[in-house]
């Protein structure tokens, strides 16, 4: 699966079991990728943290809408990408889970863990604008630009 | 264990799992007038930022009772986890049981 340009594409409904079955997929698809213990565990915790993202607030648990789910190979990276059907947002409006202030919230902390986890996170306007959340892992072993490993 | 609750908890603690049993656990622990809580999470291998959630909520929950929550046994990633989160400046966080009731007791 690690060549470039490989794409999979699935389309989630909005309901919890969508956050096992998003996790699961990517892990798998990782772990045949090569990725290691450690970075298949940080990989579906932030996969699981980005659906519950899209299901919770970009879709407010709308079970009419769809969560978008996307992995792409590119030559150095695995690009995860989970689309919601919401209003979207911006990184800059989410408040940060550590300032003293808000260590006893019960919620705001899954972009935090999305970021600790991945090389890179971006936010993006999905094509209905819903929010695009972007996650990006370095490959444990990059494709050389022939496309061989 | 005298007036000390623990509660055994295995499996994950994440949206959907456990998240909820956690949060009913301990609004029943304390509707029948625990004030010394301890959760043990030597069985727990995974938890999500919903879980997280739970145990700050299960923290303030037990704290407006005048109560304790301490927390034994955390595995590395759940510990990993209370470390990036900041929360080990939270969670009274201890190695096992013996350490923990020696915590209580030293209130």
């Amino acid at each position: 699966m690690s060549t470039p340009n490989q794409r999979l594409e699935v389309t989630l409904d909005t309901q919890l079991e969508s956050v096992d079955l998003a996790e699961n997929i990517v892990t798998r698809v990782a772990e045949a990728a090569g990725f290691g213990e450690d970075d298949l565990h940080k990989l579906g915790m932030a996969v699981r943290e980005g659906v519950i993202n899209a299901y919770n607030y970009g879709n407010c648990q709308d079970k009419r809408k769809k969560i978008h789910l996307s992995l792409e190979f590119e030559p150095e990276m695995m690009v995860v990408h989970i689309v919601d059907e919401g209003c979207g947002f911006e990184l800059s409006e989410i408040e940060d889970p550590l300032a003293e202030e808000n260590l006893l919230r019960t919620s705001g902390r899954g972009i935090f863990l999305m970021k600790a986890f991945m090389d890179d996170l971006a936010v993006r306007r999905g094509p209905t604008g819903g929010a695009d959340l972007v996650l990006s892992k370095k490959l444990p072993h990059p494709v050389s630009g022939n496309g061989k490993s | 264990m005298g007036d000390v609750a623990i509660v055994d908890f295995s499996g994950k603690i994440t949206l959907g799992e456990g998240s909820a049993t956690l949060r009913q656990t301990i609004k029943d622990l304390v509707g029948r007038g625990h004030r010394k809580i301890l959760l043990n999470l030597e069985d727990v291998d995974y938890i999500d930022s919903s879980g997280i959630g739970e145990l700050v909520g299960a923290y303030t929950h037990v704290r407006s009772a005048a109560g304790e929550l301490k927390l034994m046994s955390l595995t590395k990633r759940v510990k990993d986890l209370i470390q990036i989160t900041r929360l080990f400046t939270v969670f009274d966080v201890q190695a096992d049981e013996s350490a923990a009731m020696s915590a209580f007791r030293a209130k």
